[in-house]
């Protein structure tokens, strides 16, 4: 009788991301929040905030809920891939990750299952967040492949987040890494143009966000509900960029993961 | 105050304090966050000072107020904490076998909030003002700026003491944070309350007492002596802290069972 087979990269991703996904779907704790937070930001920004659209050199015909939904469509995605980042600390505190490093012959599919639990449960929130916009009576002005680069560019953003929540995790394996994990996403996401384009910023803010990456996908997101693309190319350079680079930081705390034992 | 209750309160205010200043992981995320935020927010919006009826031209006078309020929502969950790692650690089984009283208990343990709140209070009006953030009441309007602010945080200070000695549960006094952020960003945070357009959120605004808590500071900093939003301020913080302490004392005697 031969030896089993070792499970390939693909069945290890799946399995972990099932259990992940099931984790998330069946306690409130992490479900709740999940999709409760996004809704909250967008309600308070798009609500309380929708004044803004009458402040001179505003040009965004598509309306302030539609230009505050993107925003939090992508804070969504990267807060998505960071709660994920909050799971892996805790299989490492429970010792569960372990046990994973133990049985996967490829330990790729650990992180790569992760990943995939991570876009389950952006899509989840995206699909709730999506459907109270539209029930806000969002305007949407792009088309179908416009909506789908929108989208697109919110996978990017959540795989990015993933890999770098992952990363983090890995290493410190604890969930007191938790702050390490979420602070610099939140202070990359609003020091981009949150609350007006960035050509109404000025002074200081205005210079950080004409660096910061996210401003571009922010712009090119916005450009894609309002069905006038705009710096496309530049921001699939750096959502095509981002998650190569964290991978990479990734598999470096997987390493370090490894030899911790 | 009788000499032996003077006692009790200040060991336990002076055993509060130290705890409170020996913990930068407290302190320091409530000094900068509200900071971060404030600075994101003044340049970000620094246009809606362009709106028809803004009472302001400065942002970041206008946004001045909000550091104030979210510094004491994080006396909701430092307050709380400590009374919880009390219980859960057998400190306060401890007290129990003591003579301690109650009412001794809880002032002596709000008085780490209320150095956390002159902490904040002075830091973020001076980094305001710093920054080029207006004070229309002058001098003698930054220090009812900085007792408003105390008397706020320490009023947030006794919900987190409730939760924390109703439920005995850190994640439970954790967990009140972001409820506690819902007020705050369902208020007149961003914008004035006449400058909010969709009539729904006007509506939450009106209703939310954190709109009028910010338009006490705010008062201060745009106006002058408005004695009417002052009062207004006062009125409802002195409420939030008579309504935290009785529903805290009331927690405390089911709490302390003494043996």
């Amino acid at each position: 009788m031969s030896a089993p087979r070792p499970a390939g990269l693909r069945t290890i991703a799946l399995a972990v991301a099932w259990r992940s996904i099931h984790n998330f779907l069946t306690n409130p704790a992490f479900l709740v929040p999940a999709i409760v937070f996004p809704l909250f930001f967008f309600v308070s920004f798009a609500g309380g905030l929708s004044a803004i659209a009458n402040v001179p050199g505003f040009d965004f015909p598509t309306g302030y809920t539609a230009f505050q939904f993107v925003f939090v469509l992508l804070q969504s995605a990267a807060f998505g891939g960071v709660f994920t980042g909050f799971g892996i600390a805790r299989d490492f505190e429970t010792g569960f990750a372990q046990r994973y490093l133990l049985a996967a012959s490829s330990r790729g599919g650990i992180v790569a299952g992760y990943a995939l639990a991570a876009l389950a449960r952006a899509f989840i929130t995206w699909t709730v967040l999506t459907a109270i916009a539209l029930v806000f009576g969002m305007n949407v002005d792009g088309s179908g492949v416009e909506l789908i680069g929108l989208y697109g560019l919110a996978v990017l953003v959540n795989l990015t987040a993933t890999m770098w929540a992952a990363g983090v995790a890995m290493r410190v394996r604890s969930i007191q890494g938790g702050p390490l994990m979420q602070l610099p996403v939140f202070l990359i996401l609003f020091l981009a143009p949150v609350y007006v384009p960035l050509s109404l910023l000025s002074g200081w803010i205005h210079a950080v966000a004409s660096v910061n990456p996210i401003t571009a996908l922010l712009e090119a997101g916005r450009g894609f509900i309002s069905g006038d693309p705009t710096v496309i190319a530049l921001a699939l350079t750096v959502g095509a960029t981002l998650p190569v680079l964290f991978a990479l930081w990734a598999r470096g705390g997987l390493r370090r993961a490894e030899a911790a034992g | 105050m009788s000499g032996g209750l003077r006692t009790q309160v200040g060991q336990l205010a002076h055993r509060s304090v130290l705890r409170t200043l020996r913990q930068p992981a407290q302190i320091v995320p409530a000094l900068i966050f509200p900071l971060f935020l404030l600075a994101v927010n003044s340049g970000g919006l620094k246009d809606a000072t362009n709106l028809p009826g803004f009472p302001t031209d400065s942002y970041l006078t206008f946004a001045l107020a909000v550091p104030f309020m979210q510094g004491a929502l994080f006396s909701v969950v430092t307050a709380g904490t400590d009374i919880d790692r009390d219980i859960e650690t057998g400190f306060l089984n401890r007290l129990a076998l003591t003579p301690l009283r109650g009412a001794a208990l809880l002032s002596g343990l709000l008085a780490g909030a209320v150095v956390l709140g002159l902490l904040q209070a002075v830091t973020y009006l001076v980094v305001g003002l710093t920054a080029g953030a207006d004070l229309a009441a002058g001098f003698a309007g930054a220090l009812t700026i900085v007792v408003l602010s105390v008397t706020v945080t320490v009023a947030f200070g006794t919900v987190g003491l409730f939760a924390a000695l109703r439920t005995g549960s850190g994640e439970a006094v954790q967990s009140l944070f972001p409820v506690f952020f819902v007020f705050l960003f369902l208020s007149s945070m961003a914008l004035p309350l006449d400058l909010i357009q969709s009539d729904w959120f006007h509506a939450i605004a009106s209703a939310n007492p954190v709109s009028y808590l910010l338009q006490a500071f705010r008062s201060l900093l745009i106006e002058g002596w408005n004695l009417g939003e002052l009062a207004l301020g006062f009125g409802i913080a002195l409420t939030i802290l008579a309504l935290g302490m009785y529903a805290a004392a009331g927690a405390l005697k089911t709490r302390l069972v003494r043996t």
